[in-house]
């Protein structure tokens, strides 16, 4: 089967998904600020989107927003708005905020790269915090280390960790143009788990049980290959505080026994509906809700030869994106004895891809032994060009990279070094922008802020680092936080949105093997050895400066001639008891 | 603290105390190294002899091995490896082999297949692509492992690379730090059904690896093209993983190989499959390979090989937990490498029943005492231990494990031996499945880690599967052979001095030297003379030691022929160096001082080498210490009886013989293989194999063995006149 590519009008299309989707989103605002004015205007509205992946997998992108008015229209009290949140945007003066939580890695190849879900709800490993304070500079860290403490009590997760300077940092303008008020801080080894799940829950105004969310059944959700819960706050003077909630699990629908089909036969997709992937089903909407939808997202075309609906009873259809369309359902009229159960049916095989980033980019470690290495980031460019740039020749790509590097590794700034498409370039060259805060022992961690001008036309790109590995520290093996890793591209075809689309990918992370002082016995054997040849040269040595020996035979009579080394005053050291 | 205290009093003290306290407290250890001096050939004879008991005790005083680290948990779960995955083993070797037969030329047809086979289990894939290697003997980067390894780039045609197909599990809920290496290596070119049966194991493996879900650790398969070397293609792409290159120059493999057809059809085929991919530190890594069993045997054989290069090991833990799901769960016969001649020999034989009566009497004295030694089990740690020694010591690594070590992951290799013959159906099935649950089971408990191993041992010998020697035990042998070299050293430097001093006194008395060369030639810096002579005959070795560099590249030279130039050279180039600093005859130096410093010289090397390498040392240590302990003048007076002088005489002349390297390694050649087969060709093919892996053992030879056995040489034939002469004068 030929496979369906994105074609040349793809970024467009592609941004438009973005905006049907924030559309639907937006839209029971806009009807709620016009019909009940000041009244309240707290409300809440659930969305559910399903895309099957080209590997056989099933997207599913929780959505949840609850919105507040200003805070002057309803005092202290809320009926919607989760008073938690309110009380900490208002304490901390939090302009902005994301905080995810995210289990396996996405996997910007097969899953997509540029289209919006990727590029919002891709997070890494672990938990990643930054926060925009609407504060003074010097008030600014302070309130990160209680804002630490108080959303690690609220989600149960030892986001306090990000309390220490070393773990977190601020980069100026590599993660978010920001007046310096932003700090960004990263726990890639934090476990995440249904504890997580539960206080996010509570936040929403039906917790999990009615609604969409009633469809998170813990054992299904955790056991897919990517699990990212997010919040994110946004509060403003005029529009008051929005939150939102997402999210992103990936899940291998198991209709089809892997057992008895072999992976070379299995060509056919799996066929999944609502209460397959998640063992339960979806029996009514959560009555506070303003709205509540669920989306299904089908590459155009599909649906006629090659997939067939379950449940038609969708109400509107969107078309018109990258090679997609978007099928919308109404949960509203399903109910207990008439659950919704969207899903879809594969009747012939077929390949596809999803939207690649313009670039992939990976970031590896390189060198061996204990002393020294280097870090590399790669990009790769996915041969999509002409999707995203119009003539090949004379256009270039910024691309910005924020790279934050413990404290333990020390890493040289000075030997930056860019290949592009393998030959090395001049810096100047390439690099338009450049900051970098060297790290302080125990102190800071280093940031590196880049961005850079590539051809459009380019290959493949590296930038290298060397680094030494610090050895007074205790731990076996560390890791490095997170670099952020952002590319943003100019792109010619969306100069009528007067805006930059930016494509924000994550790196892997990275595992320093350090030195340690371990002392097993490879150190033993050392010491031991050299002990012993120290012993035994110095010994030697006094032995051939004719000292010991001679003044045994001779007496001591002449012991004040003078050596070639002034050794004998050795012998008056401990004299007495 | 109390020196420190010691010295405040004694700086206000009464210099009478000041003086006694002194000599009392420097009496205890003078005296004490002055006993050991004065004694020292009974030292140095006790000590030689513990040494030598001590190491034929070592397959006695080995320990069963154990799991040192909790986290790995082996055989904690059920193996999950059942007959569907043999089944899809099974497709997979039909597949490979029907693909051989279909394309007798085979070009890139395997890795393609593998390639496919990767993707459709739903894993990333790259191909690999390498141009072999030879190894070049650069003196200069003895120890750096990249450079001197050095590319052929002469022709251009496709049929120069090899392609290694690499497969990548990225584990679901992991985040990609670490990753668990499978290797399996095949020959593209020629593929046997033994190579294609490894395959089939291997892809069992990794696709029930990308179905499970308890991956914490990404996967990695390296399929290698062993076409040009198994050892080759994995180290080249471990080199490209470790050190990339990123700007290339114009000799690069991609602008090389651009009109290659076969590369560009792999990479219009796979998207980004010609990306080098990677997967985060590696953890661990795995070979292995299943061999054809030319004999019956009643049960499936496991054969570990794990030592690398210059006598590295991996950690004990990875051996462990193979060796423990091998025997305890899979029921496999666990082995590793024996020297067979040592199986047969006599004495060792003889050894093992005295130990065993030994044990016999110590049981009758008393029952608790757990001294258990049965001759047979004897013999085979003995010959385990002897050949474990030898391949640390040989410094060459024994599979192609041996790259990772060179990355600090822990590796080994397995070779499986199927009881029956590998065509039978039913039979292939049953080991598949076992091979295939034991390798499940290492993945397994190695994906439990936290943190990289680190908590067994990484310096021991094995001396069975489950038994090992650590470093804290066999060191007790090499420091009771080195122990005497700088007591013996003391005391002929101090027998110098002593003869000195009372030919000082008389000099002093009768007429006064006043000039410095004349100090220098016979006072207190006489040693000096000896250091020279020393240094002299060291430096003649470093040049011994690169001569091979400019032999091997003269072309149209056989070994034999490269040998004799080699040895030709060599001596041609020490009359040159006596003409230019005098020969060690001229110079008059006494044999016992240039013994000394000899003694002290080898301690040092030998010391420094057990930090290299210490089997190399140890083994050294056997054939050097007895040779320079002994090592008299064959003109010199001695007063002992004419039977212990004849006996000292004829064992100079035997170890000055076993003591030069060629002849110790034709020895051991001819004791082992038979004299018939032996040439002079044979130690030059030996040190090229040595030079070529960058095997410490090539610079213990020449720096520390030749220069030690020369010496030993020159004061065999010393005159011994120069006492004489002096007292002429």
């Amino acid at each position: 089967m030929a496979s369906l590519r994105p074609l040349s009008r793809g970024p467009f299309l592609l941004l438009l998904i973005f905006f049907v989707f924030s559309l639907s989103l937006l839209r029971p605002i806009q009807g709620n600020g016009g019909s009940d004015g000041g009244g309240g205007g707290e409300e809440f509205s659930e969305e559910l989107l399903l895309k099957p992946l080209p590997d056989r997998k099933v997207l599913a992108h929780f959505h949840f927003r609850s919105a507040a008015p200003p805070s002057a229209a309803n005092g202290r009290h809320h009926h919607l708005f989760p008073k938690a949140i309110a009380q900490l945007v208002q304490k901390f003066q939090i302009r902005e905020l994301e905080l995810s939580f995210t289990q396996g890695r996405w996997n910007y190849e097969r899953w997509g790269g540029s289209d919006p879900i990727s590029t919002r709800n891709a997070k890494p490993p672990g938990v990643e915090l930054w926060a925009l304070f609407d504060l003074p500079t010097e008030e600014i860290d302070p309130t990160w280390k209680n804002l630490t403490h108080a959303l690690s009590g609220l989600f149960c997760a030892s986001i306090n960790f990000l309390e220490s300077p070393t773990a977190y940092s601020s980069p100026y303008w590599g993660f978010l143009s920001n007046n310096g008020n932003l700090r960004y801080g990263a726990l890639p080894r934090e476990a995440v788990c249904t504890e997580n799940l539960t206080p996010w829950l509570k936040i929403l105004p039906c917790r999990d049980k009615a609604g969409i969310a009633s469809l998170l059944y813990r054992p299904s959700i955790y056991k897919g290959y990517y699990h990212s819960q997010r919040l994110r706050l946004l509060s403003s003077e005029s529009k008051g505080i929005i939150l939102e909630q997402t999210l992103t699990v990936v899940l291998q629908p198991n209709s089809y026994t892997s057992s008895l089909l072999s992976s070379s036969d299995a060509q056919l997709q799996p066929s999944w509906s609502l209460s397959q992937l998640f063992k339960k089903e979806m029996t009514g909407k959560c009555v506070l809700a303003k709205s509540s939808k669920i989306f299904l997202e089908l590459e155009r075309g599909l649906l006629e030869k090659i997939v067939e609906i379950r449940d038609d009873s969708w109400i509107g259809k969107f078309d018109g994106q990258v090679g997609s369309s978007l099928y919308e359902y109404k949960v509203d009229n399903s109910n207990e004895n008439k659950p919704l159960d969207v899903g879809i049916t594969w009747k012939l095989p077929l390949v596809w891809s999803s939207v690649h980033a313009p670039f992939q980019a990976s970031r590896f470690l390189m060198g061996s032994g204990n002393e020294r290495g280097s870090i590399a980031i790669s990009l790769q460019s996915t041969q999509t060009h002409d999707q995203y740039f119009g003539d090949l020749n004379d256009c270039t790509v910024p691309v910005i990279v924020l790279q934050v590097v413990p404290w333990y590794v020390k890493v040289y700034y000075h030997t930056l070094q860019i290949s592009i498409d393998g030959k090395p370039q001049t810096l100047s060259d390439v690099i338009e922008k450049i900051q970098v805060t060297p790290s302080e022992d125990k102190l800071l961690p280093g940031t590196l802020e880049i961005m850079l001008r590539f051809p459009c036309s380019m290959l493949s790109a590296t930038l290298s680092l060397d680094f030494d590995k610090d050895s007074y520290t205790l731990t076996n093996i560390l890791q490095m936080s997170y670099p952020d890793y952002d590319v943003s591209d100019d792109s010619s075809l969306l100069h009528n949105l007067q805006e930059k689309y930016l494509v924000r990918s994550y790196t892997e992370v990275l595992l320093v093997p350090l030195t340690t002082p371990d002392f097993s016995m490879p150190y033993n054997v050392i010491t031991f050895t050299c002990t012993v040849l120290a012993l035994y040269f110095g010994s030697l040595l006094n032995v051939l400066r004719g000292g010991l020996v001679r003044r045994e035979i001779i007496s001591q009579k002449d012991s004040a001639r003078p050596g070639l080394v002034p050794l004998y005053f050795l012998g008056y050291l401990p004299a007495k008891e | 603290m109390a020196g420190e205290r010691g010295e405040e009093g004694g700086e206000e003290g009464d210099p009478n105390l000041k003086k006694r306290a002194h000599a009392a407290r420097s009496r205890l250890i003078v005296r004490l190294g002055a006993f050991l001096v004065s004694h020292s050939a009974l030292v140095s004879v006790v000590c030689c002899v513990a040494g030598f008991i001590t190491l034929f005790l070592l397959p006695v005083l080995a320990k069963h091995t154990y799991i040192s680290e909790n986290a790995l948990m082996p055989g904690s779960a059920n193996p999950l490896f059942s007959s569907q995955d043999v089944n899809e083993a099974n497709r997979f070797i039909k597949g490979i082999i029907h693909k051989r037969i279909e394309k007798e030329e085979a070009g890139i047809e395997l890795q393609k297949f593998i390639g496919q086979s990767i993707a459709d289990v739903g894993a990333e894939v790259h191909y690999h692509k390498f141009s072999p290697h030879t190894n070049h003997f650069n003196p200069l980067h003895f120890f750096s492992s990249t450079s001197n390894t050095a590319r052929i780039d002469t022709n251009n045609s496709c049929a120069s690379f090899g392609v290694n197909t690499v497969g990548i599990i990225r584990a679901p809920r992991g985040d990609g730090k670490e990753a668990i290496v499978l290797v399996s290596p095949y020959n593209s070119q020629n593929m046997e059904y033994n190579e294609a049966l490894s395959l089939g194991l291997a892809f069992s493996v990794f696709s029930l690896l990308s179905k499970v879900t308890w991956l914490a650790k990404d996967i990695v398969w390296l399929a290698a093209d062993s076409r040009f070397g198994e050892y080759n293609s994995v180290s080249s792409w471990l080199n490209d993983y470790h050190n990339p290159i990123f700007s290339r120059d114009s000799g690069n493999l991609d602008s090389i190989s651009n009109d290659c057809h076969h590369w560009n059809e792999i990479r219009i085929q796979g998207a980004n499959s010609n990306f080098f991919k990677r997967a985060g530190t590696m953890a661990a890594a795995l070979v292995f390979k299943v061999m054809e069993k030319k004999e019956k045997g009643d049960r499936d054989c496991l054969t570990m090989y794990a030592e690398a290069s210059n006598g590295q090991m991996p950690n004990l833990d990875l051996l462990n937990i193979v060796h423990y799901l091998a025997v305890h769960r899979q029921g496999l016969r666990v082995k590793i490498e024996t020297m067979g001649s040592l199986l047969n020999s006599a004495w060792v034989k003889f050894t093992g029943e005295i130990l065993e009566g030994v044990s016999r009497l110590s049981k009758s004295l008393n029952p608790q005492w757990k001294f258990d030694v049965t001759t047979a089990d004897y013999v085979e740690g003995a010959a385990t231990l002897a050949s474990s020694m030898y391949y640390q010591a040989l410094g060459v690594p024994t599979g192609s494990h041996g790259a990772f070590r060179d990355y600090q992951i822990d590796a080994v290799t397995l070779e499986f031996l199927p009881r029956f013959y590998l065509r039978n159906e039913n039979a292939q099935s049953t080991f598949l499945l076992r091979s295939g649950r034991l390798i499940e089971g290492v993945v397994r408990s190695v994906n439990n880690l936290l943190e990289k191993f680190h908590q067994s041992f990484f310096l021991y010998f094995l001396t069975a599967p489950n038994k090992f020697v650590s470093v804290g035990v066999y060191m007790i042998a090499f420091a009771l052979l080195v122990a005497p070299l700088p007591i013996v050293a003391a005391a002929l430097f101090a027998r110098a001095k002593a003869n000195e001093i009372t030919t000082d006194d008389c000099a002093e008395k009768c007429t006064p030297i006043d000039t410095k060369e004349s100090e220098i030639a016979t006072g207190s810096w006489k040693w000096l003379q000896a250091a020279k002579v020393l240094l002299m005959i060291h430096s003649w070795a470093v040049i011994v030691s690169l001569l091979p560099y400019y032999i091997s590249h003269m072309i149209n030279l056989n070994s034999t022929m490269s040998m004799l130039t080699w040895v030709s050279l060599s001596i041609s180039t020490l009359p040159f160096l006596y003409a230019l600093f005098g020969s060690p005859f001229s110079l008059n130096v006494e044999w016992e001082l240039l013994k000394a410093v000899m003694v002290a010289t080898i301690s040092i090397g030998l010391g420094l080498m057990s930090i290299i390498n210490f089997s190399t040392a140890q083994i050294g240590a056997m054939l050097l210490v007895p040779m320079s302990l002994l090592v008299h003048p064959l003109k010199a007076k001695m007063n002992v009886n004419a039977l212990l002088r004849a006996a000292l005489l004829t064992c100079n002349i035997a170890f000055a013989f076993l003591g030069f390297p060629p002849v110790a390694l034709l020895v051991a050649k001819g004791l082992s293989e038979g004299f018939g087969k032996l040439s002079i060709g044979d130690f030059w093919e030996w040190m090229e194999f040595l030079w070529e892996w960058n095997s410490a053992t090539y610079l213990y030879l020449l720096w520390v063995q030749l220069p030690c056995w020369l010496l030993c040489i020159h004061i065999l034939l010393h005159p011994c006149s120069r006492g004489d002469s002096r007292h002429k004068q």
